[in-house]
C-alpha cells in the first residue's frame, strides 16, 4: 500500500537548525505536513494532541532524551504504534541495541544524506 | 630513639590530619609533617632508623620538587584565564556556525523553489545535496559541547591543586606579573583575535573610529 504523503509527521530536535534540514529533506519526498518540537515534553504533548503517522527524533536532547521519548510513546495505549525512527550522531553498538529494546522502527546515523532518509522511510512506512 | 617508631608516627599524623581536614588534605601540610618528624631525629641512630631517615628525606625532597614545578605550571592562571576564555571561543565557534548554516539553508531553500519553479530537477538535486552537508552544525556542535566538558573537568582539577597550593600561587603570580614589561604585554593584548562577538568593534565603529583621526 503506498504512504499517504500528507499524513502528519513530527520531528524532534533541540538544534533548529538539524529541524530545518530534515523538514527540508522531506519536502523534497513531497512530505509536507511536518510539525517540529525541540525537547521531548513538548513532542509528548504534541503526539497527545494530532495522530501523526511517523516520529522521527534526535537522541542527544535535555532534560529528556530520544530515548526516553521513545520509551513513553511505547508504554502509552494511545501513542504505542506510532512508528518513531531515531536520527543520532550516537553510533555505538550499546545505544542501537538500547533503542531496539526500547521499540525504535529504525535508526539514522549522523552525518546522514538524503537517500538513507527515503530508504529507511521506505522500510518503516512502504514504498512511496 | 625507636628505629620502627618514625614510620608508624608518620602514619598516624597523616590520619590525624585527615580526620581535621576530610580528604582535602593539602601537599603542603603533608610536607610540614615529614619535616617535623624528621626533625625529631637525634641522637644515636639504628640502621633502620638512617633507612627511614633517607626514605623521608627523599619523600620530602620529592614533594618540594613537585611542588615547584606545578607552580611554575601557574595553575592559577590557567583555571581563571585560560579555560574560561578557551570555553567562550567555543561557543563563539557554535554560534557563528549556527548563523552561517542559517544563511547557507535561507539561500538554498530560495534556490531549491525557484529550482522547482522552473522545473530544473539538476538545481534540486544539488540543492539536497546542501542540506545534507549543513547537518555538520549539529555534529561539530555535539563535538565541541563534550570538548567544552573535558574543559570544566580539568577546571575542577585544576582549583583543587590551587586550592592545595594556596599562598604558593599567589606569590608565583606576582613574581610573574612584575617580571613582564609593561611593552610586552601591550604587544601581546594586540595578537588576541578573533574576538568574541560581544567584545568586538563592528566594521561601522571602526570606520568612525578611523575618520575621527582625520
Amino acid at each position: 500500500m503506498a504512504v499517504d504523503k500528507s499524513m502528519p509527521i513530527l520531528i524532534v530536535d533541540d538544534y533548529k537548525t538539524m529541524l530545518r534540514i530534515i523538514r527540508n529533506l522531506l519536502g523534497q519526498l513531497e512530505l509536507n505536513n511536518v510539525e517540529e518540537a525541540t525537547d521531548g515534553a513538548s513532542a509528548l504533548e504534541k503526539m497527545r494532541n494530532t495522530d501523526f503517522g511517523l516520529v522521527i527524533s534526535d537522541w542527544n536532547m535535555e532534560p529528556m532524551t530520544g530515548l526516553q521519548l521513545l520509551r513513553e510513546v511505547r508504554g502509552d495505549d494511545k501513542l504505542k504504534n506510532t512508528p518513531f525512527i531515531m536520527i543520532t550522531a550516537e553510533s555505538k553498538t550499546e545505544n542501537v541495541i538500547a533503542a531496539k529494546e526500547a521499540g525504535v522502527s529504525n535508526y539514522i546515523v549522523k552525518p546522514f544524506n538524503a537517500e538513507t532518509l527515503r530508504s529507511k522511510l521506505v522500510s518503516v512506512l512502504g514504498d512511496f | 630513639m625507636n628505629g620502627s617508631a618514625q614510620p608508624i608516627d608518620f602514619e598516624s599524623r597523616v590520619e590525624e590530619l585527615k580526620k581535621e581536614r576530610g580528604d582535602h588534605v593539602s601537599i603542603a601540610e603533608v610536607a610540614e609533617v615529614v619535616e617535623s618528624i624528621m626533625a625529631t631525629i637525634e641522637g644515636d641512630v639504628t640502621g633502620l632508623d638512617l633507612r627511614v631517615y633517607k626514605e623521608l628525606d627523599s619523600i620530602a625532597h620529592y614533594i618540594q620538587a613537585a611542588k615547584s614545578e606545578i607552580v611554575e605550571l601557574c595553575p592559577d592562571d590557567i583555571r581563571e584565564q585560560h579555560l574560561p576564555a578557551a570555553s567562550d571561543e567555543f561557543d563563539a565557534i557554535v554560534k557563528a556556525t549556527e548563523e552561517a548554516t542559517g544563511n547557507i539553508l535561507d539561500a538554498a531553500e530560495k534556490i531549491d523553489n525557484e529550482g522547482n519553479r522552473l522545473g530544473l530537477k539538476e538545481i534540486s538535486d544539488q540543492v539536497i545535496r546542501i542540506f545534507e552537508a549543513c547537518s555538520f552544525q549539529d555534529i561539530t556542535g555535539q563535538r565541541i559541547s563534550k570538548v567544552v566538558g573535558t574543559l570544566k573537568h580539568i577546571e575542577e582539577r585544576v582549583d583543587r591543586l590551587v586550592h592545595a597550593f594556596g599562598a604558593q600561587m599567589q606569590g608565583k603570580k606576582m613574581r610573574q606579573e612584575q617580571s613582564e614589561s609593561a611593552t610586552e604585554d601591550w604587544e601581546k593584548s594586540l595578537l588576541s583575535s578573533p574576538q568574541l562577538p560581544t567584545e568586538a568593534n563592528k566594521q561601522a565603529e571602526i570606520d568612525a573610529l578611523l575618520a575621527s583621526f582625520d
